[in-house]
This record gives structure tokens, C-alpha cells and sequence, in this order.
């Protein structure tokens, strides 16, 4: 009997179990799935919860709803793996060997990398919405606030789902004008970017948007700590913000057991084939989803087109043929604008977001870099299909590659 | 893509003003190029900043993040925007002569 295993049940090792599960045969391949927790955790919806839009029962299921059947599970967390031995050690000194590892263990906020930001004001003035504790206590703090400086920070790049920081603002113009506060609330993005966005085009458009909705924007703002007594950030050339809360989106990090296993870069994400999303040093080990080191956003949606790519590709190695140069770094992305509009952006290694139609050139429904209420409902959709398409692995309705057709260039 | 002048020698710059090719660059187009950034006058610190770029970019073919400069190059961070202001990895990629660091998205 052969040996599969997956190390991480976030969205891309769901994904690929349920892919794998009903593509190998049951009398040669045993599959394994390793996590720590219990609880599947819909991350793009923690945005949501600050607002008041979703609650904890909103973005939270039991992860063994979305297992297979006979899918061989086990919750532990995972000590080292030693891609030399072919074999992955888990807490209680168990030992999983495997012929083929999927590395799919995520990235999480890592609050600690900054001074002075996991201080005395975190979770009472400085907050966090990549964590549900965050999310909600966010939540708490904003019912009750009578206003002042709201300052959104990102700590450095890269981060998951590189859009959420412009939703966030985005949102909060939304919800404290419907609050009929928002004279009172003065919104302000703080950015190591040179703007708005990474991406030029979509950073022009998107930074016309913090216009209009009266927000300001603090570029090339590289934070060096939090002085929690005076609530001030402090970056490392020493500008200076003030604010009244600090929404922070603090460094990104792989996962520690990478670290441990030596197998990881300085931010603990795992070198990875642009192409293959096979790992640079082991040919019989992939990695899928936030926890490589690829030049594309830690998103779902690219968890999910690098998914297609992957099953394919440890279907050929298992078969003893080469893997595909197919992952193109393909990103599908809605943008919440607030007011019940949203924005859409489509892209890929090698082609910015740009104007046009999806999927649908010339039609649609969807429009890409505008902001309108059809993406909003595209948004709101995505999390049913989430939960009941995307998870189970089936096949969605779009391709894997990017396409070209109803852009305009 | 545009060429300009540096040291007296003319080089093809790409979108990012970075050199095209590497080949072309000296410590005199360094020194005109750190000029051109607002830097006046490279001492033995940032000359330890830019040998580790280069070094990694042989290697790795990938310039580095301010934060494995910080980690390997034996300069910390404070010292490192003190050095090129504004953008330590981007500024000092461009002097090295190496095309900007891979954004990450």
C-alpha cells in the first residue's frame, strides 16, 4: 500500500483530499490528512464580522463535514518533517511515513515580529481581523466607539488576500456613515506600498476610490513599532501616525513546523515551482496554498486554480510522468466597496487587472474594475459555493488559466 | 526602455530605471546611481548592503527582501533605512545593479 499524505485541512488540503480521494485507487493509495483543529474557519468572511455583517456562526463549520467518508483523519499537531526520510513526525512522537506529501499548511498573523504592537492596547485598541478572537472583538469595540482616528496599517508584504485592507476601509466608510458618524470617524490606510494596490492599474483606479470616499492614503510607511502609551506608529525612516484604534495587519508568516523542519525562507513559506508547485528541493513533496513562497496572492481563489493544476500534476508523478508547467498564478479576486457594491479584479503573474467583462466577455454579469451591485452579489454567493462546491473539490464553472477574452487592454 | 548615461558610459535602463544589463555595471555607475537616489558618497556599510545583494543575486537569481537583508546581511533594519532612505531593498537593488526585488502580491 502507497502512501499519500496531507499535512494541513484549510482550504487547499480539503481541496485536494476530496480531489484524490475519488481519483486514486482505494487498494493501492491509503490517503492521510494531519490538522491540528477541529474547526474549518471561512476566512474571507473574518472581513465581515467587524461590521456587524456576519457572526462566529457565520464563518464557522466542523472540518469533518468535509472530509470523505473514508478519509483516514488525524487531529494532531505536526513536530517536524523530514522531506530526507520520507517522513513526518507528529507531537506525540508518531511517525507518518509517505511516497507523495502535500505541504498545505497555511500562513498565519505573527503580531510578535513588531515592537510594541502585541501590547498593552492589543485587543483594546489595536486590532487584528485575519483571527476570529480578532474579528470579534473588533466587533465589541466598534458598537460602542464615539469616533476619532481609525488607522488601518499593513505591517509588510506579503499578506493573505492583499485586497482585504482596501475592503476593510472601504467597509468601515460604509458602516459609520450608515451610523451617521462618519464625520466623526477620520479613515486613514497606512501603506508600505507605493500605493494603493501592488499592481499599477488597479492601484490608480483603487486609489480614486479612497478619494471619493474621503480616505487618506500613507504610502511607502514601513512600520518599525507601536508606542502603545502616546497610540502612535512609528516608522523605521521615524514618521509618525496617530490613531484612536489601530487596525493592524501584522506579518504573515508560514507555519513554525516549516521552520522547525528547516525546509522554509525567511518568512517560513516553502520554495515552490512557479509552474509545477512541486517544492524546489523534493521531487516526490508539492506545495499548495498560502504555505508556498510563489509570487501570487494567498487566496482562496488561487488555493483553488492552483488545486486543478496540482491534482493533475501528482496524478503524472504518481503515473511516472514529468509535471505540467500549468499554474499561472491566476487570481480572481471581488473587492467589497461598501454600500452593497463591490469591485472585481482577474489577473495573473504576468497580466495586471484590467477593464472588461466576467466571465462572459462583453456580458458578464460581473464587471471587472468597477464597482458595481452585481459583484457585490458575487461576493455574497461566493460563500454558499464555498461551502458546497469549493471545499468537496468540484469542478467550478471557470478555468484554472486566466483568460484574456472581455479585457481591455 | 531607455538608456542613459552613467560614469560616462551609456546603459539601457528598464521600466523600474534598473540596469538591463548587469554586465554593464561598475562601482562608478554605483556611486552615480546612489547619487541619483540622494545618496552622496558610499561607505564601507552600504558597500557590506550591496556585495550581499549581489552575492545573493548570483545565487539565488532573486534580489533580496528587506527582511533577509536584515536576517544575513549583518546589517539591521533601523541601520538599513538610515543607509537608503525611503527604501532600503528597492534603493539598494538598483544601485547594486540588479533589477527591482520581486513584489510580492
Amino acid at each position: 500500500m502507497k502512501k499519500l499524505l496531507i499535512l494541513g485541512a484549510g482550504t487547499a488540503g480539503t481541496m485536494m483530499l476530496n480531489k484524490l480521494n475519488n481519483a486514486l485507487d482505494k487498494n493501492e493509495w491509503q490517503i492521510t490528512i494531519v490538522d491540528q483543529h477541529e474547526t474549518h474557519y471561512y476566512q474571507p468572511g473574518f472581513l465581515f464580522i467587524p461590521f456587524g455583517i456576519y457572526k462566529r456562526k457565520d464563518v464557522i463549520k466542523p472540518k469533518r463535514d468535509f472530509f470523505p467518508t473514508e478519509a483516514n483523519v488525524i487531529v494532531s499537531e505536526i513536530e517536524k518533517i523530514e522531506p530526507k526520510e520520507n517522513r513526518v513526525i507528529l507531537k506525540n512522537n508518531k511517525v507518518l511515513s509517505y511516497d507523495v506529501l502535500i505541504i498545505a499548511t497555511g500562513a498565519q498573523i505573527k503580531p510578535e515580529e513588531t515592537e510594541g504592537l502585541k501590547g498593552e492596547l492589543w485587543h483594546k485598541n489595536v486590532f487584528d481581523f485575519y483571527t476570529i478572537e480578532g474579528a470579534c472583538a473588533l466587533a465589541d469595540f466598534f458598537k460602542h466607539w464615539e469616533g476619532g482616528k481609525l488607522v488601518l496599517n499593513i505591517t509588510e508584504m506579503p499578506i493573505k488576500c492583499p485586497v482585504a485592507p482596501l475592503e476593510f476601509v472601504f467597509l468601515a466608510d460604509s458602516y459609520f456613515t450608515e451610523r451617521g458618524m462618519r464625520d466623526k470617524v477620520e479613515i486613514h490606510l497606512v501603506t508600505p506600498l507605493p500605493g494603493a494596490f501592488t499592481k499599477p492599474r488597479a492601484s490608480s483606479i483603487l486609489g480614486d476610490f479612497l478619494d471619493k470616499k474621503n480616505i487618506k492614503l500613507t504610502t511607502d510607511f514601513s512600520i518599525a513599532r507601536v508606542d502603545n502609551e502616546s497610540k502612535k506608529i512609528i516608522s523605521w525612516d521615524e514618521r509618525e501616525v496617530a490613531f484612536d484604534v489601530l487596525v493592524t495587519i501584522p506579518t504573515n508568516m508560514g507555519d513554525a513546523v516549516i521552520a522547525r523542519s528547516g525546509m522554509g525562507d525567511e518568512l517560513n513559506f516553502v520554495p515552490t515551482d512557479k509552474q509545477t508547485l512541486r517544492s524546489q528541493d523534493y521531487e516526490n513533496v508539492f506545495v499548495i496554498g498560502d504555505a508556498t513562497n510563489l509570487p501570487s496572492s494567498k487566496a482562496g481563489s488561487v488555493a483553488h486554480f492552483q488545486a486543478d493544476v496540482l491534482f493533475e500534476n501528482v496524478l503524472s508523478f504518481i503515473e511516472g510522468r514529468k509535471p505540467q508547467e500549468k499554474f499561472d498564478g491566476h487570481a480572481n479576486c471581488f473587492i467589497e466597496s461598501g454600500f452593497g457594491k463591490g469591485i472585481l479584479i482577474d489577473f495573473n503573474y504576468e497580466t495586471e487587472p484590467l477593464p472588461g467583462k466576467f466571465p462572459l466577455p462583453g456580458v458578464g454579469p460581473f464587471s471587472l474594475l468597477e464597482e458595481t451591485k452585481m459583484n457585490h452579489y458575487g461576493k455574497v454567493m461566493f460563500r454558499w459555493m464555498y461551502w458546497n462546491f469549493l471545499l468537496k473539490g468540484t469542478e467550478l464553472p471557470i478555468e484554472s488559466q486566466m483568460s484574456m477574452a472581455g479585457k481591455r487592454l | 526602455m531607455a538608456a542613459k548615461e552613467y560614469a560616462g558610459k551609456t546603459v539601457e535602463l528598464d521600466a523600474d530605471g534598473n540596469l538591463v544589463n548587469q554586465a554593464d555595471w561598475s562601482e562608478d555607475i554605483a556611486k552615480s546611481l546612489a547619487q541619483e537616489e540622494g545618496i552622496n558618497g558610499l561607505t564601507e556599510r552600504h558597500w557590506v548592503v550591496l556585495n550581499y545583494m549581489r552575492k545573493e543575486f548570483q545565487t539565488k537569481g532573486d534580489a533580496p527582501s528587506i527582511r533577509k537583508l536584515t536576517k544575513e546581511s549583518g546589517v539591521d533594519t533601523k541601520e538599513l533605512y538610515g543607509l537608503f532612505p525611503g527604501g532600503p531593498a528597492k534603493k539598494a537593488a538598483r544601485i547594486a545593479g540588479l533589477p527591482k526585488p520581486k513584489g510580492c502580491i
